[in-house]
């Protein structure tokens, strides 16, 4: 397959424009000259046998700096994923950009969700995209200056100097919060009436964070709605290339902090590939459990929060109770409850607990009759319908083109599960069904998720009654830490021990991007290492910010009202979508 | 007798505010009862000191009036809704001659100032000049306003059978049957437009906090938001005597309890079922609520009268 697309490109564009490119995942890597991209992008998502139809992300790399392989040969890369659900492959194309502040054609018109990932390239590396209908700062300030994720751009508040805030500057900031319609390309009236502006946030009881949204309001219809993200912006990436590859395991934490070690799971997988590292069959099953424990624990916040956001009271209370039931397992098992910071490169912290078996069995007992009582109190009460049935519906074509990806996905009717068709960490070995709606409507999402709940806790189920004997961590050198008990009796094991605590690990040349099945949706790490103790580049690709970016789309039309149970359907995580 | 009418509106002022903050604490106590938590219980006995420790504390807030506010209107707005609901209790009969005033128009007295409470939301959203309160406004008037004809067509079924505006006349009239029996379909109709009189879960609609923030009294605080929150909770006890004086039988009871103590039992079974209704239900949206109302109660309502009509005045031949 890899070969295939490369002749296809090859024959319909020319033998040598393009060139290919090895990578430790496998993914066909293809090089395509700049003047080219958009041709070749708009060949591969429609007229290409087998199109790539999603554009799944699209970043940058700064090469200016370290050993890279392409240093010298150009500035910038600029990175496409695509994903073509026929071949069941992903396709990486991979742009040369010279000059200190290149500029690129947008390929907005090709994929609606471009928007956003060309936003965000400007917004960290300075590159401009020709043809965006609205290129402007989408994490950072306005006000900022310097673009974060260019090498040059200081990464500790040490290297920045003191922070002053003279009255000038606090006026040029304060001048910069003004609300101005046009800069959002809002219009401020229609030929028969003036429009309303309405700030949903920052702070907002209905945003489940600091989110804000400006709604362009027709009475309480909506004409459209703006997201203004970047307010959980915590440089997660950036942070990445001063991290050992070992320290960063924490952050991944905090990406989706509903989902815990579901992010550690998909940092580590590419890790690992990186590294050429095999789990060992316990540590793959206890990662597979637990991943599927802060799954429900993630759908559970969500499910609470939904019912809270069309208006129900208490099913929240009811949701994080259970939910406590969970982290009190996750907490005898890890130590930790929200951010347990538990895998390790190579395999897991420690083993699992004596007694660990009883306290999933008494969940996997537990939690089945709650999830009826729910059933009844939210899915099955007509007015939760009114509110959700046919509100924000997107067919399946529209949330390929969107990146929709995970739930949101699948209740158009599409049953596409990373665990099932890419198999990882061993999912292939669960016996688990796919869980589908039909309309892509709130409704439909929310069905989606909670028979999800019961999928987890078949394979839970399936964990705790086939738990394999054997070593929780592979004792591949660049395991890290290694395992302590031959540090005892090995100089090799001791000194590795040392430098990988110390310096941490020296992960191998070259770059992988594992996809996982989130709770959220595809969430995935493309790393890129030069052969140091710290990831060259991280990009940090997750669901909630292809989601959000589908939000005014799907809510023109709708009413103020509408947009809550549309928000609480999508199921974000601001720091998933801000990083 | 001068004395007599003192005491009566004394007792009953000091009963009803006792109750409408006795009612912040019950609430909170029964929510988290139903809610699988423990809710205020530090202050006294069961917390129930929970409502001293608030009064106070609002009390001691600073009197804040936003500067883009319209100030008399703002200031005025939350007095109308305390104002207007007790204006209202003037004319509930608690018990055999217990009622601070016998109007031969009790109904419709009651159903002129409930409506004035609409503009206490209406006023106070629209001197916020804030685009949430507005909103919040927008919806509390046209929500309040519909269900107002509901609630008077329903009213009219107790009128028609017992003969009279009267609501000691009505009481007196339900010795033989409670009208609940006759009038089951008013009952539910006059019910549902209680609750959305009273913006109470699931018509919470002006106020939607997961949508409006707090609506039309997202800008008020200190004691004049006490005062829209106390308007709330005896607006709750209004309609639930209301309901217990026009459907079950006002202070009617087995004689071992004095009436009183009757319509105060009944009263709070009522005022229970407010509670249970809010940690239940969730809130439809705002134009589904309206036509719910014009599609399905008004006609309902309408049936209802004109088959009450119709029986009585064959039953009268």
């Amino acid at each position: 397959m890899p070969a295939s697309i490369f002749s296809a490109l090859c024959s319909r564009f020319g033998e040598q424009l393009f060139h290919e490119q090895l990578t430790r995942d496998e993914t066909p890597t293809i090089w395509t000259p700049q003047g080219k991209i958009v041709p070749v992008l708009e060949y591969l998502r429609s007229e290409a046998d087998q199109p790539y139809r999603m554009l799944y992300d699209l970043t940058a790399i700064d090469e200016r700096a370290g050993k890279s392989k392409y240093n010298g040969t150009c500035e910038f890369t600029l990175v496409y994923h695509l994903f073509s659900f026929e071949r069941n492959a992903f396709l990486r194309l991979k742009v040369a950009l010279r000059g200190e502040f290149p500029s690129t054609p947008s390929i907005t018109h090709i994929w609606p969700s471009a928007n956003w990932y060309e936003r965000e390239v400007f917004d960290m590396f300075g590159i401009r995209f020709e043809g965006h209908p609205l290129l402007r700062r989408i994490l950072m300030p306005t006000t900022w200056e310097g673009h974060p994720l260019r090498k040059e751009h200081p990464a500790r508040a040490t290297e920045m100097g003191p922070f002053r805030l003279f009255p000038e500057k606090e006026d040029r900031e304060q001048e910069a919060l003004q609300f101005n319609p046009e800069e959002w390309g809002l219009r401020r009236q229609s030929d028969d009436s003036d429009f309303m502006f309405l700030n949903i946030g920052p702070q907002h009881p209905g945003t489940h964070g600091v989110l804000r949204i400006i709604l362009q309001l027709d009475g309480e219809d909506i004409v459209d709605a703006v997201p203004d993200i970047g307010f959980h912006h915590r440089g997660a990436e950036k942070m990445g290339e001063r991290q050992s590859w070992h320290t960063y395991i924490p952050y991944t934490d905090r990406i989706d902090y509903l989902g815990g070690v579901n992010n550690n799971l998909a940092y580590l997988l590419s890790v690992e590939k990186l590294a050429g590292i095999h789990i060992p069959q316990r540590a793959e099953v206890i990662r597979v459990m637990l991943c599927e424990l802060f799954r429900i624990a993630s759908h559970l916040v969500w499910y609470g929060t939904f019912a809270q956001d069309v208006g129900q009271l208490s099913p929240v209370f009811y949701m994080f109770t259970d939910r406590e039931k969970i982290f009190n397992i996750i907490e005898a098992v890890c130590g930790g409850r929200m951010h347990p910071n538990w895998f390790r490169i190579g395999g897991v912290a420690q083993d699992l607990p004596q007694g660990w078996d009883k306290l999933v069995r008494e969940f996997v007992q537990y939690f089945p009759k709650k999830l009826k009582e729910y059933d009844k109190m939210v899915m099955r009460n007509a007015i939760f319908k009114a509110r959700t049935v046919g509100i924000g519906v997107f067919s399946l074509e529209e949330a390929i083109d969107w990146g929709a990806t995970g739930p949101n996905l699948r209740a158009c009717g599409m049953d596409w599960d990373m665990r099932k068709k890419r198999p990882y960490s061993g999912y292939e070995q669960y016996e688990f069904d796919i869980p589908t709606g039909r309309n892509g409507d709130c409704y439909d999402r929310a069905v989606v998720r909670v028979q999800e709940m019961w999928e987890s806790l078949r394979i839970i189920e399936q964990c705790l009654n086939n738990m394999p004997e054997g070593p929780y961590k592979s004792d591949h050198p660049l395991a890290t830490p290694p395992v302590k008990q031959y540090t005892m009796q090995d100089i090799e094991t001791l000194i590795h021990h040392f430098l990988h605590v110390s310096w941490g690990p020296v992960i191998p040349n070259g770059e992988a991007m594992i996809v996982t099945e989130a709770t959220k949706g595809w969430n995935s790490y493309y790393l890129t290492s030069d052969g140091n103790t710290a990831p060259y580049r991280v990009r940090v690709r997750t669901p909630s910010f292809a989601h959000m970016q589908m939000i005014p789309y799907i809510s023109r039309g709708y009413t103020v009202a509408d947009l809550l149970s549309i928000l609480g359907a999508m199921d974000y995580v601001l720091a998933d979508i801000d990083r | 007798m001068e004395a007599q009418y003192w005491w009566i509106i004394g007792g009953v002022l000091f009963v009803l505010l006792n109750t409408a903050a006795g009612l912040i604490w019950l609430e909170r106590r029964m929510l988290a009862l139903w809610q699988d938590r423990y809710g205020p219980n530090r202050a006294g006995p069961f917390g129930i000191l929970i409502v001293l420790a608030d009064t106070l504390k609002l009390f001691f807030k600073e009197d804040w009036i936003p500067p883009f506010a319209d100030k008399v209107v703002f200031v005025f707005a939350p007095a109308v809704v305390v104002a207007s609901v007790l204006m209202a209790f003037a004319v509930v009969p608690f018990g055999p001659g217990i009622v601070v005033a016998d109007m031969n128009i009790g109904v419709l007295f009651f159903l002129a100032m409930s409506s004035l409470g609409v503009y206490s939301i209406v006023l106070g959203g629209w001197a916020s000049n804030n685009k949430y309160a507005l909103l919040g406004a927008m919806r509390g008037a046209s929500q309040m306003i519909s269900y107002e004809v509901f609630m008077g067509l329903a009213l009219m079924g107790p009128v028609i059978l017992s003969g009279t505006f009267n609501l000691s006349g009505i009481v007196e009239a339900q010795r033989g049957m409670w009208y609940i029996f006759p009038q089951l379909l008013g009952f539910v109709i006059f019910f549902i437009a209680g609750i959305a009189e009273t913006h109470r879960l699931p018509f919470d609609i002006p106020e939607a906090e997961s949508e409006l923030v707090a609506g039309f009294h997202s800008e008020y605080s200190g004691m004049k938001f006490g005062m829209f929150f106390i308007g709330e909770y005896l607006g709750i006890t209004l309609i639930s005597s209301m309901i217990v004086t026009l459907y079950f039988g006002g202070w009617l009871g087995p004689a071992f309890l004095p009436g009183v103590i009757w319509f105060v039992l009944k009263t709070f079974v009522f005022i229970m079922v407010f509670i249970l209704l809010r940690a239940s239900m969730p809130r439809p949206r705002y134009d589904q609520l309206m036509e719910y109302g014009w599609k399905v109660l008004f006609p309902l309502s309408l049936l209802n009268l004109l088959g009450t009509a119709a029986v009585k005045l064959f039953i009268d031949k």
